[in-house]
């Protein structure tokens, strides 16, 4: 009896494997040194070009006249190859991969530490350097180690101002930054019938900041009518019997809203312990949390109000704005006060669009809140889209338990 | 199989480095090699830079947490660093290191002052600390033919008879 890992990469736990990528894609900050690294490779022929993307989200659009250069080159290369391609405003690589092409069962393998993210659909998806991307154009593969995995086994059903975000900060603070490095993380239990797919592909996503390989959830009924969506139909993942190296129990009914204090995303504490803490800047987005449900809610919890702090918000994908604009979530948000980004990454790896000065305080539905990480002697608290948007209101951090 | 051999001063900084910490992002936007030895660990200790030119980087446990950017360890070959040790690595990181021909060693219960003389053998799963022999954890057959090429590049035009 098997793991999902061991079943997707048919070997038992410990084996070194050979295996080629259903899968494989970069975006455009690492894609600059990958072409760099394929070129000294003798530029050899890619193999299976129908099966790579590349997609621009780092930075995008570019801020910079030499970072619009490593672009051409990039977005020409990739055209020349007849790559998948998705250019600025396209969205998050991952977000972009969770439209209609990841699926279960598949090797999926991304030039981005997140790529874990697309082990939501019962795919195990791992992310690599760049040098190693290159070696993927060249030979469609790369050689993995099979993990051995923990379970997360949750029970219950969320409270309705806690939210899978606070699931993944609660499992990071359990496990620490290093606390399943090299292993593969599994979402099982009675709850994950409730959990849809933006929430799945939340909870994966963070899989990365407890130091593992990937995250993974049963390809299910819920996995299927989403995929049925765009029109692709999968038979189920039936969990197995299976030996875990080590199983975290969450009872959801009893989570409350957390955040991950500056500068670690396993110092986790409830928010209200930070009650009142005033806050520069409130960021909604990135691969974590940009997905129309997430500013859905927000819009929902702003209704009529005006957000207190400047609020930016960049949407996951252009699948997610326009989603957004249908519905008429955006109007909400425009009309609250906030700011609306380009889709992709935004300020989450402190680039542009968005990084805080010395000294200012953000709150943000990212992943990361490593010193410096999004703006130099800048402060960061990771937190829920719900805490997000009744901070923003409020102009400090505030526990939407003591709010809505 | 050739082995990498070397010598150098311990240059030592604490656990959960993480490659921004290595290399901010917003200097990554460059081809040009030498922008990443300027800055290399500005964000944690700016006088570390300076001190790496031969030496052998100590880390604690998580090294290289993160970002999967390859220039975290492009930097510390550029500004000169000849081998790493950690008590543990992030597994993105260890595998770039592998990938770009930087020795790697994992020591579980490593220990070492600043400046202790380190010296190292990749074939042999062994490092010298201080004059002391300690054991690094073996790494795979595959991980040895990458890093005994140089590195992905070189292994790759060698498979692919380029």
């Amino acid at each position: 009896m098997a793991t999902l890992s061991e079943r997707i990469l048919n070997a038992p736990a410990g084996t070194c494997i050979d295996a080629q990528a259903d899968r494989a894609f970069c975006h455009d900050g690492t894609g600059v040194l990958t072409k760099v690294a394929w070129e000294e490779m003798g530029s050899p022929p890619i193999k299976q070009p129908f099966r790579i993307s590349i997609i621009f989200d780092h930075i995008a659009p570019a801020n910079t006249s030499l970072t619009a250069q490593l672009q051409h080159e990039l977005r020409e290369f990739a055209r020349a190859h007849t790559m998948h391609f998705s250019d600025i405003g396209g969205g998050v690589c991952h977000q972009v991969m969770s439209e209609g092409s990841a699926l279960p069962g598949e090797l999926i393998i991304g030039a981005d530490s997140h790529s874990c993210t697309l082990g939501a659909f019962g795919a195990f998806a791992t992310g690599v350097g760049a040098t190693e991307m290159a070696a993927i154009w060249a030979t469609g593969g790369t050689w993995l180690m099979v993990p051995e995995t923990i379970a997360i086994t949750m029970s219950g059903s969320l409270p309705s101002h806690v939210e899978a975000k606070d699931i993944a900060l609660a499992y990071c603070g359990r496990l620490g930054m290093d606390g399943a490095t090299y292993r593969a993380i599994e979402f099982i239990g009675d709850a994950m019938p409730k959990l849809d797919m933006a929430d799945r592909l939340t909870l994966c996503n963070m899989a990365v900041e407890t130091g593992a390989k990937t995250g993974l959830c049963y390809a299910d009924e819920v996995t299927g009518s989403y995929l049925a969506n765009y029109g692709t139909h999968i038979p189920v993942q039936e969990p197995e019997p299976c030996t875990y190296e080590k199983e975290i129990h969450l009872s959801l009914d009893e989570m409350v809203p957390l955040v991950a204090v500056p500068d670690r995303v396993d110092t986790v504490s409830p928010v209200s312990e930070y009650m009142g803490t005033p806050i520069d800047q409130v960021f909604v987005g990135t691969c974590t949390n940009g997905r129309y449900k997430d500013l859905e809610r927000f819009a929902s919890i702003l209704s009529d109000d005006m957000v207190m702090v400047r609020t930016i918000i960049v949407p996951a994908s252009r699948a997610v704005l326009s989603e957004a604009v249908q519905s008429g979530v955006l109007q909400t948000l425009i009309e609250a006060g906030c700011s609306i980004g380009v889709p992709g990454c935004g300020p989450c790896l402190g680039a542009h669009m968005g990084v805080l000065g010395p000294g200012e305080i953000g709150l943000s539905t990212a992943n990361r809140n490593f010193k410096n990480r999004m703006g130099v002697d800048a402060r960061y608290f990771l937190s829920s889209v719900t805490t997000a948007a009744c901070s923003a209101l409020a102009g400090e951090i505030t526990d939407p338990g003591e709010f809505l | 199989m050739s082995s990498i051999t070397g010598r150098g001063p311990a240059v030592c900084i604490g656990d959960d480095v993480d490659t921004d910490l290595i290399i901010a992002g917003r200097y990554l936007r460059t081809k040009d090699r030498s922008v990443f030895q300027e800055h290399v660990f500005e964000d944690l200790d700016p006088t570390l830079a300076a001190r790496l030119q031969g030496a052998v980087l100590i880390a604690g446990k998580n090294l290289g947490c993160g970002s999967s950017r390859e220039q975290a360890v492009v930097a510390l070959q550029q500004a000169g660093v000849q081998a790493v040790v950690a008590r543990s690595a992030a597994r993105i990181f260890f595998r770039n290191c592998i990938n770009r021909g930087l020795p790697v060693f994992i020591v579980p219960d490593l220990f070492c002052h600043e400046g202790n003389e380190i010296r190292f053998d990749t074939e042999k799963n062994e490092l010298s600390i201080a004059g002391k022999e300690v054991r690094s954890l073996p790494l795979s057959a595959r991980m040895n033919e990458i890093l005994a090429a140089g590195g992905l590049v070189s292994y790759i035009r060698r498979e692919t008879g380029r």
